[in-house]
């Protein structure tokens, strides 16, 4: 279609005038029958229905995997019994119920949440090798979830409220100096940008070893690991509530502000010719992707690359709109990480690996061959 | 479909910034369908110019009507209503499809969480078949080529519905054809259009009126006949040629002559020669 053009040569062959017929991978035109009636077009957009069952159905068998292995192995028929036939009592139902489903339920809520923070943190700053861990939004939730565990603010009630609050603020802040740090006259490079994300997470990183070292814990080696590389470990049916409303009422308002999202992808001076008020948009998704990230941070540590890989993939499977990217990347996220804690359980049983180590060993090869992309497709490292 | 085209008025309009002056007390007044060319040398404030109109920049003096109306008055979204602009530097966008950017340009008349319906649909359909790109709606824009979109950027543009439209530069990186076609298209759309323009014979074919800005200031404007001239070129632009009306066409024509050089044999009349 490149060279020979002009009004009549850009058009589809006779027949396919109205609604661009289909269209192979490489968009190339197939060949349609004469007056072939609303033929039917295979795009993102009509697939995006499938592709959402198939991840439900996914996160549904993902989800039983996690409550049948480990330790104990219990049969998926006995999983459902306890989960859909309500069976509480037992040791079986212990362990399904009591142990692990908290577990599964917060992995599905922190693996969505981190995946939709990621994919609007891209969008923000039009960048696809944005995510809240490599920003710094995780590892400044982290230092400030652990400042208010050492200062031991309060116990039960106002620590349930502290702690989330504490790693909110903490992930605020860090995306504000990497913003700040990476923007210069009116512009952000990709380089700079993570290379200020990755400064402030090692700093933070830094501070949150430093004051668990300090402090009395005994144990300090193993809430460090907690903190920096992330964990499920410590989901319990109680403090399940504040992450899971959080995760649901960020996806609606981000998703219901899909149109402003798509409008970032047009570039600043772009978003503000097309109505778009940018300063106030953007400091509000800032606010709501801190969020997210904070209050998930605070009860699972700060896992990385969920919200890199995830994006991506829902992207090329249903396109960059977010309307259907969100729920798509949402979804995939929970399947991602329940999965990456079933091998991080399993895979060195009966000893438990981070969940975070099995995320990274994952996505660090994935960030590079990004990197490799980015910077021959468009230059990134300018 | 389009709105009736706007009439714009900017009245004494500059803009400093850390103490430069980038513009200095511009006036500009583009009648409702004209279209209207910015030249000027690299670093006049063409492009300053079109930001202060369309508003991402606001203007540190003077003002700028757009129908009569205070343009700093009006919203983001108001303004985007009004005006709708084609600029240089479109991004990649990530992959959304063609189709889906063009349906972006439906933005400034929708609240946020307001989903596009079948009149939408239309809308960008039509804006598409157009500027001839329908064939290529479900294709990712950063696939395409600069020529291909271009056209689509003009298409997002109308499906703004805007009484003005604003180009910087909208032939850049474009071949000769693809030049022509994209002015055509412009012209052919019946809003009142201000362009920057680097090329002056494109400029003086496709323009009713220019403004010549050296400096930040407007130092001349009127028909393209009238304002390109030779001792306008040799001061604004401080480059020797020769104008005339071209037969084939009944524009003026500006070609360049080589600044006059000692190791070369002063031969003005040998270089006349290359005109023809």
């Amino acid at each position: 279609m490149r060279g020979a053009r002009g009004p009549a040569g850009t058009r589809a062959p006779a027949g396919t005038r109205a609604p661009a017929g289909l269209r192979g991978p490489a968009g190339t035109c197939a060949p349609a029958g004469p007056r072939a009636p609303a033929a039917p077009r295979r795009t993102a957009g009509a697939r995006t229905p499938a592709v959402l069952a198939v991840l439900v159905a996914a996160l549904v068998v993902t989800a039983v995997a996690g409550l049948a292995l480990g330790p104990v192995r219990v049969p998926p028929r006995d999983v459902l019994g306890v989960v859909l036939g309500g069976e509480r009592a037992g040791p079986l139902a212990a362990v399904v119920w009591d142990l692990r489903m908290p577990r599964v339920l917060l992995g599905a809520v922190v693996g969505a949440g981190l995946a939709v923070a990621g994919t609007v943190l891209q969008a923000l700053v039009r960048n696809p090798l944005a995510d809240p861990f490599l920003l710094g939004a995780s590892s400044g939730a982290s230092a400030g979830a652990v400042v208010v565990v050492v200062l031991g603010v309060g116990a039960g009630a106002a620590a349930a409220v502290a702690l989330p609050s504490a790693a909110f603020a903490g992930s605020m802040c860090a995306l504000v100096v990497v913003w700040a740090a990476a923007r210069r006259g009116g512009t952000m490079t990709a380089g700079r940008l993570v290379l200020a994300g990755v400064a402030v997470q090692y700093v933070l990183s830094a501070f949150t070893g430093l004051v668990l070292v300090l402090s009395a814990d005994a144990e300090h080696a193993r809430t460090i690991m907690f903190w920096t590389l992330g964990s499920l470990g410590g989901a319990r049916w109680d403090e399940l509530a504040l992450p899971a409303v959080v995760l649901v009422v960020g996806t609606l308002l981000l998703t219901a502000l899909a149109r402003p999202l798509d409008l970032l992808l047009a570039g600043e001076e772009g978003a503000h010719t097309l109505g778009l008020d940018t300063h106030r948009f953007r400091a509000a998704v800032f606010v709501l992707a801190s969020l997210v990230t904070g209050v998930l941070v605070a009860f699972s540590g700060a896992i990385g690359f969920v919200g890199l890989m995830v994006p991506h993939a829902a992207r090329a499977v249903v396109g960059a709109g977010h309307r259907r990217l969100l729920p798509v990347a949402a979804l995939g996220g929970a399947v991602f990480l329940l999965l990456a804690d079933l091998v991080a359980r399993t895979a060195a049983a009966p000893r438990e690996v981070p969940v975070g180590i099995v995320t990274a060993l994952a996505g660090g090869p994935f960030f590079l061959w990004l990197l490799r992309r980015s910077s021959r497709t468009e230059g990134i490292a300018g | 479909m389009t709105a009736r085209p706007a009439s714009l008025r900017a009245e004494g309009v500059g803009y400093e910034v850390h103490g430069r002056t980038l513009l200095d007390g511009a006036d500009l007044t583009a009648h409702p369908g004209e279209t209207v060319g910015l030249v000027g040398p690299n670093g006049s404030g063409k492009t300053t110019f079109l930001r202060c109109v369309y508003g991402t920049l606001r203007p540190t003096a003077g003002r700028v009507l757009l129908d009569g109306r205070d343009a700093a008055a009006l919203g983001v979204k108001e303004r985007a209503r009004r005006v709708a602009v084609v600029a240089q530097d479109a991004g990649s966008a990530f992959g959304l499809t063609v189709r889906e950017t063009v349906a972006m340009g439906r933005s400034p008349h929708k609240r946020f969480w307001e989903q596009d319906g079948p009149g939408d649909a239309r809308r960008v359909a039509r804006a598409l078949e157009r500027v001839g790109a329908e064939a290529l709606a479900d294709r990712r824009l950063d696939e395409l080529s600069g020529g291909e979109r271009q056209r689509v950027l003009v298409a997002r543009a109308l499906v703004q519905d805007p009484g003005l439209l604003a180009l910087d530069e909208p032939t850049n990186h474009l071949d000769v054809r693809h030049q022509l076609e994209i002015l055509g298209l412009v012209r052919r759309l019946g809003t009142t259009n201000l362009v920057v323009l680097h090329d002056l014979n494109l400029a003086a074919a496709h323009c009713d009126r220019l403004y010549v800005l050296g400096a930040g200031r407007v130092v001349a404007s009127g028909p393209p006949g009238e304002v390109l001239t030779e001792e306008l070129l040799a001061e604004v632009y401080g480059v020797r040629a020769r104008v005339a009306v071209h037969p084939a066409t009944g524009v003026p024509n500006v070609v360049y002559l080589p600044p006059p050089s000692p190791s070369r044999r002063p031969g003005p009349d040998a270089q006349e020669v290359r005109i023809r």
